[in-house]
């Protein structure tokens, strides 16, 4: 076992990117360029930040964007490099028993709840998670997790929508992993009911580390990701297809 | 049931193809494994006997502990290990967590009661005239320890039997300590918690395949060792 080997740059990131396969493209590329080895824990976004925050990693890649800015006022966050983007989309059964397709995501949600409509959160303070939940402050509520219908379920991604499609509901996912899971047999009967609408976007950044919080992190090297995220890694991240189709879209500032 | 055809179906392919995901995983397991039961057999095994060979003040109450520590919840260990190897906690400088010594240590504090609180039980059930026999024979003290150790031996084999079926099988000390890194610290349990959240339950009942079979492989070589050492 080579867990005491050097060049290793340590990454908190999250489900989604694990989940569609992009992690390990992005990581053999970034090694044949500098040599260094990327791994990985793949967590929430929450999860990640609390990480960060604990120095148990050198680089954070996550998706949430209002949290990450308070990470970086906090000072334990030094640079926060945007890196791409894909969108949310609202998945359900294909009958669309609540009858919200084509509406707007507030009047979906707010629909949802009218009828009682089997909701699944992930309810794990995922990127994911933080996005739903600012999707009901824009259908002006808050998230009704006492409701029954409303099932929060801490877990990943494909879980949350494996569970949909068990109960027959309806799931916010991020379209990678919705891709993915569409080619899966449980999908069947479910499809995206809502997708579009601007506040669905899902942006993605590389956040590194305050040295003088961390001292012991490989800024160096955290450095040297997000800058190679940002130019050579574009094209990886433009190239990455699954079932043909493309799951990020680079967005780095030139 | 189709499920669990397509399970044993598969496991036999990746056993077969040599999968290298599957048996990094297997590697990462038996690795922990080792380490962990290496370790706490090192530090259990002399307390077991101590504890169940000589008398002292407090001797009831340390038992009672032990025996205690025995239901310690596994989820309670693996926060607890987290927060000492976190950058932030107190053994944070030693870079442990996210690695397979890491998590080792959190199943060698899993493993550490059951050992102690089992070799002292099977200790306590030795003849009292075996230390004076033993002592005749011309034992020192290690010779004595080895030897109440070896009449003992099938009450700490059961110890050990059932520190190791924990150990192997443990998935949240494992996935909260390891993190789950992939070709690193991801082990048999938390890949099966992995491939079943994304629905890929054959490849999921498949390592669970792998996993029972490296159970059985030991529980069969242990009693092997147990009929070989005379049963009785």
């Amino acid at each position: 076992m080579a867990w005491a080997q050097e060049k290793v740059l340590m990454m908190a990131t999250t489900t989604s990117t694990e989940d569609t396969g992009l992690l390990p493209v992005l990581a053999e590329a970034f090694k044949k360029k500098s040599g260094v080895e990327l791994r990985w824990v793949a967590v929430g976004t929450g999860k990640a930040l609390e990480i960060g925050k604990n120095c148990d990693a050198d680089v954070l890649m996550v998706h949430a964007p209002a949290a990450e800015k308070k990470f970086l006022e906090e000072g334990a966050g030094k640079a926060r490099t945007e890196i791409m983007y894909n969108d949310f989309v609202l998945i359900g059964p294909k009958a669309d028993p609540a009858k919200i397709k084509g509406k707007s995501v507030a009047d979906g949600l707010k629909t949802l709840a009218g009828q009682k409509a089997v909701f699944v959160s992930r309810g794990d303070k995922s990127g994911t998670h933080m996005a739903e939940l600012a999707l009901w402050k824009s259908a002006g509520m808050d998230a009704p997790d006492k409701e029954a219908w409303y099932v929060s379920s801490g877990q990943g991604m494909l879980q949350c929508m494996r569970m949909a499609a068990e109960k027959g509901g309806y799931v916010l996912a991020d379209r990678g992993t919705w891709i993915k899971f569409e080619a899966m047999p449980e999908a069947k009967d479910m499809a995206i009911v809502i997708e579009g609408d601007a506040p669905l976007r899902n942006q993605y950044s590389v956040i590194t580390l305050n040295a003088e919080k961390c001292p012991k992190a490989k800024h160096e090297w955290a450095e040297a990701f997000a800058k190679w995220m940002a130019t050579e890694g574009q094209k990886v991240v433009a190239d990455f297809k699954v079932m043909g189709k493309q799951l990020f879209f680079p967005n780095a500032q030139k | 049931m189709s499920y669990l055809l397509d399970g044993i179906a598969r496991a036999g392919e990746l056993l077969a193809s040599g999968d290298p995901e599957t048996f990094s995983a297997v590697a990462a397991t038996l690795e922990a494994t080792a380490l962990a039961m290496a370790a706490a057999l090192a530090l259990g095994l002399p307390a077991g006997f101590c504890l169940g060979y000589f008398r002292f003040p407090g001797k009831r109450a340390l038992r009672t502990l032990s025996d205690a520590f025995m239901a310690f919840p596994t989820v309670v260990i693996g926060l607890l290990v987290y927060a000492l190897l976190s950058r932030r906690g107190p053994f944070g400088e030693m870079g442990l967590l996210f690695t397979v010594p890491g998590m080792a240590l959190g199943l060698a504090l899993l493993a550490l009661p059951m050992l102690v609180s089992l070799t002292a039980s099977a200790v306590e059930q030795m003849d009292a005239r075996l230390r004076l026999t033993l002592r005749t024979l011309g034992a020192d003290n290690r010779q004595l320890l080895l030897g109440i150790l070896w009449e003992a031996r099938h009450g700490v084999m059961a110890g050990v039997v059932a520190a190791f079926g924990r150990v192997v099988s443990e998935v949240g000390i494992a996935m909260m300590v390891g993190g789950n890194i992939k070709w690193h610290t991801r082990t048999i349990t938390t890949a099966i918690a992995l491939e079943t959240g994304k629905g890929e339950f054959a490849q999921g009942i498949a390592l669970g395949m792998v996993l029972l079979a490296i159970s059985m492989a030991v529980n069969g070589l242990l009693a092997l060792l147990k009929r070989r050492g005379g049963a009785r």
